[in-house]
């Protein structure tokens, strides 16, 4: 025990750096286009079309952005609910990645909603039919659970004393108490959060993948499948230890920190489990429906399946294998990276390149303001993640230079 | 495919714990009312004159169209419905034979609509009269529902920055709602090509004219035996008859399972009594509790070994 260090903030770079710099300008454009949406609607910035009606934000900040916020349950499963106490020390930064990813679902959804000030209708008209409205309530609930599984966080970093500044110096002793209170609610709150997290992730995750199973002559037969619900699912499960080793390592290295190799190595055991699992379940419902034969015969879609299967699952699934790949911090780095990109472009593959509506006039290709927001809420969340862990105790590393 | 992705279904739900259960349609309010209307398209009869354009401008309050309703140059290129036209016609020409055929398109009103399932809000509906209508007021504008619609019908407006709506035929919903009112369009045409009545009638009357052509129709050749909309996605309120087989105009071949009988069979299976997911949360805690339990006893027995290789 003694020789775990605690998470606390990062203090040992700059708060602005040129990387710092480069970002906040991507946020920038990135916000002039969104600006420009309100003010011109969605046909000013967007390549949207009554034919393609879904573009570039949802499937990269919406659907992808869900997949790789998966690390937050499959690590707090883990290291809460199946005893992997070791790996509590990625837990905070997962949980961060998690609770910043789905915020920025949101503020993604808030840009691409035709009237995004009626977010919150499904709360009060519910449609139990609608695989959409599981998906938006279990994305809110889960949300919601994931700021209450940060709380103990801030209580820790303030739970020493507020020291407020002079006129209001008073209500540091009330604001110390509620803290304290704050503290010993969530202790005994945290086990049920955790799980509802793990369940409500499960079911949000799944219904991803169902939902574009509502159009079936739309979808080409290589990602149209009833289990899709489940290959979205397992994908998820399979992405979150290789999106926390992605982050934490990138983490590490911005923030000139030693990398967890030693919680990390471990944790990528598991990956090689999950992806057999998910190209087994992949393998399986393409030879029972014979949908392998879309494969060959020079499908202009087939190189998009396999660069998702081959590159995404297959070669990172044989790398993690060995036990030499899981130690060494550059070959670790790119098989996560590698699954990573893969089940993003397996979200990317579903919602764009496998729908062709029957009548369209020509094929949507994201418009230069869509690539814009996209990455400007990318570079938002990488500075919200810079910010959160300078500040709050997140994350537990050893200074590169000790 | 249907066959075999019905067989894969129960493959999945094994593979998924018995999850998919049987189709609730009581929940879905999607079943066929008793008494629906529907109309009847007679491909023979339209000669593309665009007065039902006109009729269904003038009924919505849809701004003037880019070219006069008079232009009839205009249906020789293939158009869809937009957010300032809900139907249109477009002219095909059909090889070997002599006349193009007009072909009419707006809402199908299918009896279990995709677009109806879909909404995450409930603000698509299929009215008792067999109408789908749209209601903008509980509407987010995410466009699933134009996801969903398997003959790509719903158009959105997406010049208006803040208030934009989904917008396709809505059947004349107030004017059929009233006795004796019919669509606009069926109202306006000249040639009489579109029947409105109820669905089980329309029907009828199809299969009559098929079988039995008048002297009217048997000019424009004898119908092919086939109604494009009485079986197509779970079949719809608006049907077609045609001269010309349906493949050779550009009608989409469509499965007789209608898109929600799936995705709802999926999603209800998994929250049926919300059975599985309470069954997930007490099994994961119980785990939760035995290792719990298990740290525990590491613990008074002196370190965890946490952090050990």
């Amino acid at each position: 025990m003694s020789a775990e260090i605690a998470p606390r903030p990062v203090r040992t770079v700059p708060c602005f750096t040129s990387g710092v710099f480069a970002l906040l300008a991507v946020v920038a454009v990135g916000g002039i286009f969104a600006a420009w949406r309100l003010i011109s609607g969605l046909s000013a910035v967007t390549n949207l079309s009554d034919q393609y009606p879904w573009g570039l934000w949802i499937a990269v900040d919406v659907a992808t952005g869900v997949a790789l916020a998966a690390g937050g349950f499959t690590t707090g499963a883990l290291a809460y609910v199946f005893g992997g106490e070791r790996y509590r020390a990625v837990v905070r930064s997962a949980l961060l990645t998690a609770m910043l990813g789905y915020t920025f679902v949101a503020v993604g959804l808030l840009v691409d909603l035709g009237r995004p000030y009626a977010i919150w209708h499904p709360m009060i008209y519910w449609q139990g039919n609608s695989v959409l409205f599981e998906v938006g309530i279990c994305v809110m609930s889960y949300l919601a659970v994931l700021y209450l599984e940060f709380l103990p966080i801030v209580v820790e970093r303030y739970k020493d004393g507020v020291a407020l500044p002079r006129p209001f110096t008073a209500l540091g002793r009330p604001i110390h108490s509620a803290l304290t209170l704050t503290g010993r609610v969530m202790d005994r709150a945290l086990p049920f959060l955790i799980l509802a997290g793990v369940v409500l992730s499960c079911l949000h995750q799944s219904s991803l993948g169902t939902l574009m199973l509502i159009a079936p002559t739309k979808m080409h037969a290589l990602w149209f499948t009833p289990i899709s619900p489940l290959l979205f699912l397992m994908s998820a499960i399979a992405v979150g230890y290789p999106m926390v080793i992605v982050e934490s390592m990138i983490a590490s290295r911005s923030l000139k920190l030693e990398p967890e190799m030693d919680v990390l190595g471990p944790l990528a055991r598991f990956i090689p489990v999950f992806l057999g699992l998910y190209l087994a379940m992949k393998v399986g419902d393409m030879s029972i429906r014979g949908t392998w034969r879309h494969l060959v015969g020079g499908s202009p879609v087939a190189p998009w399946f396999a660069a998702e299967m081959i590159g995404g699952v297959a070669t990172p699934l044989f790398m993690l294998l060995f036990r030499r790949v899981r130690r060494s911090p550059p070959l670790l780095f790119a098989a996560a990276l590698m699954v990573v990109l893969g089940v993003a472009l397996n979200r990317l593959n579903v919602f764009l390149v496998a729908y062709s509506p029957p009548f369209a006039a020509k094929a949507y290709f994201p418009s230069p303001g869509e690539i814009a927001v996209t990455a400007a809420l990318i570079s938002t969340l990488v500075l919200a993640y810079r910010f959160t862990v300078m500040n709050f105790p997140v994350i537990a590393g050893r200074s590169r230079a000790s | 495919m249907n066959i075999s992705r019905r067989r894969f279904l129960t493959v999945a739900a094994a593979a998924g714990g018995s999850i998919v259960a049987a189709p609730s349609r009581a929940l879905s309010g999607a079943r066929p009312p008793a008494r629906e209307y529907g109309c009847l398209v007679d491909l023979a009869l339209c000669d593309g004159c665009r007065k039902c354009e006109l009729a269904c401008n003038q009924a919505n309050a849809l701004p003037p169209p880019d070219r006069p309703f008079d232009d009839l140059s205009v249906v020789e290129r293939p158009r869809r419905p937009t957010d300032r036209a809900l139907t249109i016609v477009n002219k095909v020409a059909v090889a070997g034979r002599e006349k193009p055929v007009y072909v009419k398109v707006q809402c199908m009103h299918c009896n279990d609509p995709a677009c109806v399932s879909a909404c995450i809000v409930g603000a698509l509906t299929k009215e008792p009269n067999g109408a789908v209508v749209y209601d903008k007021s509980r509407c987010l504008g995410c466009r699933y529902c134009m996801v969903a619609c398997p003959f790509q019908v719903p158009a959105y407006e997406y010049r208006d920055p803040l208030t934009p709506r989904v917008t396709k035929c809505n059947f004349c919903f107030e004017r059929v709602s009233k006795e004796g009112g019919v669509p606009a369009c069926a109202k306006m045409c000249p040639k009489e090509a579109i029947e409105f009545g109820p669905r089980a009638d329309v029907l009828s009357l199809a299969r009559e004219r098929i079988s039995n052509p008048g002297t009217r129709h048997r000019k424009h050749g004898p119908h092919v035996p086939a109604i494009y909309g009485e079986h197509e996605v779970g079949g719809t309120a608006w049907m077609y008859i045609s001269p010309v087989p349906f493949a050779q105009l550009g009608f989409l071949a469509l499965p007789a399972e209608a898109p929600p009988r799936l995705t709802e069979a999926i999603q209800h299976g998994i929250f049926n009594g919300f059975i599985f997911p309470a069954a997930a949360y007490s099994l994961l805690g119980l785990v939760m509790y035995m290792f719990r339990d298990r740290s525990d006893r590491k613990e008074n027995g002196g370190g965890k070994g946490s952090g050990s290789r």
